[in-house]
């Protein structure tokens, strides 16, 4: 029997593959959504992102810290929200108290390693303002890219970004893309809403957004057993104030209504359902000027 | 001593004839100019990440190198057979051991030098921005406590005396060089540990491979754990608790020479005092396991 050529086995080995490789490539995309994915780093880690995301979204909070940040072994209850996310929300003086309390978790030296050890660390609880909040926005923009279903990361990059960095372009674009990413999120719509209003100073658009904000809303969260009621008030109690602004009193009334149902502090509500009240008796008993 | 430095010369020499200091140098520029590239929302004064990026590549490189070079220093002479003519100069075992902490150890300084270099050249010319407000009275702040370490009371004052002759601008410039030589000082004490750790490995384990496992598994443990052993310890029922405590204090704290959120954060720079001290423990700690190396190779047979 003669002996083939060398050659000729690897080209007919070569001509094996590439045929099996034509025939499997167009089956393997079916497999798995990682192949239909443009994103490498979907491609590289599939679901597993998003762990990585947490881990950036925390070193985000760990800079705004400055570095003064507790470990796994010094948290004993997970922190309900971070200080950099909760910054963006309207919080009282008992929300800053529960911060502190929550970062004050250093506490006494327990042995001279520990306390010599605290000599090389940041020991000083601070946040970062004028401006160095920029600091935690590459941290945040990995996150997103990490896992784009994490709505916080575009609320929270976008409040910064807006409010202490003056960045509203910027904010509008990273809103946007949460938005395409999250279609049916309220919170991305309610913090593009502030972003129209604070921003752009353009009210109509804020209102839009803000209703389709609790469209939104109202479609996912209505039917579930434990809604976000705190997400609803925030929505309802801002466009109360678009609807006030515009003269629409009944619609500013019956929104602060639907803001009160679910308000740990009711009373504060109804103090402004009374003043627009006023507002309108004001309004109803004031003389017509005459037609011409 | 002239055995010693002429062992440690060879050993500084061999790592610049290697090639690993100069593939992790390149790799570390590399990935920290390539994020340094990056625009993050068209704000070019962010600047912390690529810092946090670029000493976590340095701390990595410079674990590679000293764990990697002292590894390898014995085996390789008891393998290829020259630490015979070498033991028969006559150079004793003492020295040799020593000869090779030092060029191990210098060799790492050399790199460290460089990396810094390169840190310092990419985090200034990316701006400290706003950040240099922060550290202004840095320097001030590092004489006060280093005086308050020292029981010198008027050293507040004197600080103060001191900066009326310097602006601000000056100030923290001379806080921030200070944080970069105060962290580059505590790495080199820190990798002093790490190289007469590994040197033990190296003459008690089998194998280099063995060694340089085992020994990276050790240094990150206590990099990443040794501050909080006493607290998983508190949790832990008796003896466990014991144990645990026990080995809390019988381990070299590697983590206090870790200084890189200080740097990153633009904090006051590290009293001086406690830098002393550090330095003390760091040699304590160096002195302890070259003495142990001597004791384990003293009556080591070489022929493998």
């Amino acid at each position: 029997m003669r002996r083939a050529s060398p050659y000729l086995v690897l080209g007919l080995l070569l001509t094996i593959c590439f045929a099996v490789a034509t025939t499997i490539q167009p089956r393997t995309r079916a497999w798995s959504d990682r192949a239909k994915s443009g994103d490498v780093l979907k491609m590289l880690l599939g679901d597993g992102r998003r762990m990585f995301a947490n881990h950036f979204f925390e070193q985000a909070d760990v800079s705004f810290h400055s570095g003064y940040y507790p470990s796994i072994f010094d948290r004993r209850e997970q922190p309900g929200k971070t200080a950099m996310a909760s910054g963006k929300d309207e919080h009282d003086e008992h929300d800053e108290a529960a911060h502190e309390k929550e970062m004050a978790f250093r506490g006494q030296p327990r042995d001279w390693i520990e306390a010599f050890g605290r000599h090389f660390r940041v020991t000083e609880h601070t946040h970062l303002a004028h401006g160095q909040e920029r600091e935690i926005l590459p941290w945040l923009r990995i996150s997103a890219e990490l896992d784009p279903q994490r709505v916080d990361t575009y609320t929270v990059a976008a409040y910064w970004l807006r409010e202490k960095l003056g960045k509203i372009k910027e904010a509008e674009e990273f809103l946007r893309e949460g938005q395409r990413n999250n279609p049916d999120s309220c919170e991305i719509l309610f913090e593009l809403g502030r972003l129209y209003r604070d921003g752009r100073h353009d009210p109509q658009r804020a209102r839009n957004v803000w209703e389709l904000a609790l469209r939104k809303w109202n479609a996912q969260e209505s039917g579930k057993a434990e809604p976000n009621y705190f997400q609803l008030e925030k929505i309802a109690v801002h466009l109360a104030r678009l609807e006030e602004e515009a003269g629409r009193f009944s619609r500013a009334i019956s929104l602060l209504e639907l803001g009160k149902k679910s308000s740990p502090n009711p009373d504060a509500l109804q103090k402004q359902v009374d003043e627009i009240k006023e507002k309108m008796r004001a309004r109803e008993s004031a003389p017509q000027a005459p037609a011409y | 001593m002239n055995n010693v430095l002429a062992i440690s010369g060879i050993v500084i020499k061999e790592l610049y004839r290697r090639k690993d200091f100069y593939v992790l140098f390149v790799l570390t520029a590399l990935i920290t100019l390539l994020l340094g590239s990056v625009s993050f929302f068209n704000d070019a004064k962010i600047a912390r990440y690529l810092k946090e990026v670029c000493l976590l590549l340095i701390w990595i490189s410079s674990l590679v190198i000293a764990i990697s070079t002292t590894a390898r220093q014995i085996p390789a002479e008891r393998e290829n057979r020259t630490i015979f003519p070498l033991l028969a100069k006559p150079v004793t075992r003492g020295q040799f051991i020593m000869g090779k902490f030092l060029g191990c150890w210098l060799a790492c300084g050399v790199a460290l030098v460089v990396f810094y270099l390169f840190f310092g050249v990419v985090s200034e010319s990316r701006g400290r921005g706003d950040s240099s407000a922060a550290g202004l009275s840095a320097t001030a702040a590092a004489t006060d406590a280093s005086s308050k370490t020292d029981e010198h009371d008027h050293a507040a004052a004197g600080s103060e005396h001191h900066n009326e002759h310097e602006t601000p601008e000056t100030t923290g410039q001379r806080s921030v060089v200070l944080n970069y030589v105060q962290a580059l000082w505590l790495h080199w004490m820190m990798l002093g540990v790490v190289t007469a750790m590994v040197l033990l490995g190296s003459v008690v384990l089998s194998a280099p491979s063995v060694s340089i496992t085992i020994s990276f598994i050790g240094i990150i443990g206590i990099l990443l754990l040794g501050e909080h052993l006493n607290k998983v310890a508190l949790r832990q029922p008796q003896p466990l608790q014991a144990i645990i405590y026990t080995g809390y204090f019988l381990i070299p704290h590697l983590e206090w020479f870790d200084i890189r959120d200080r740097v990153i954060y633009d904090q006051p720079a590290i009293a001086f005092g406690d830098c002393g001290l550090a330095t003390l423990y760091a040699i304590v700690y160096t002195g302890l396991f070259l003495f142990l190396t001597w004791f384990v190779f003293r009556r080591k047979t070489l022929t493998l």
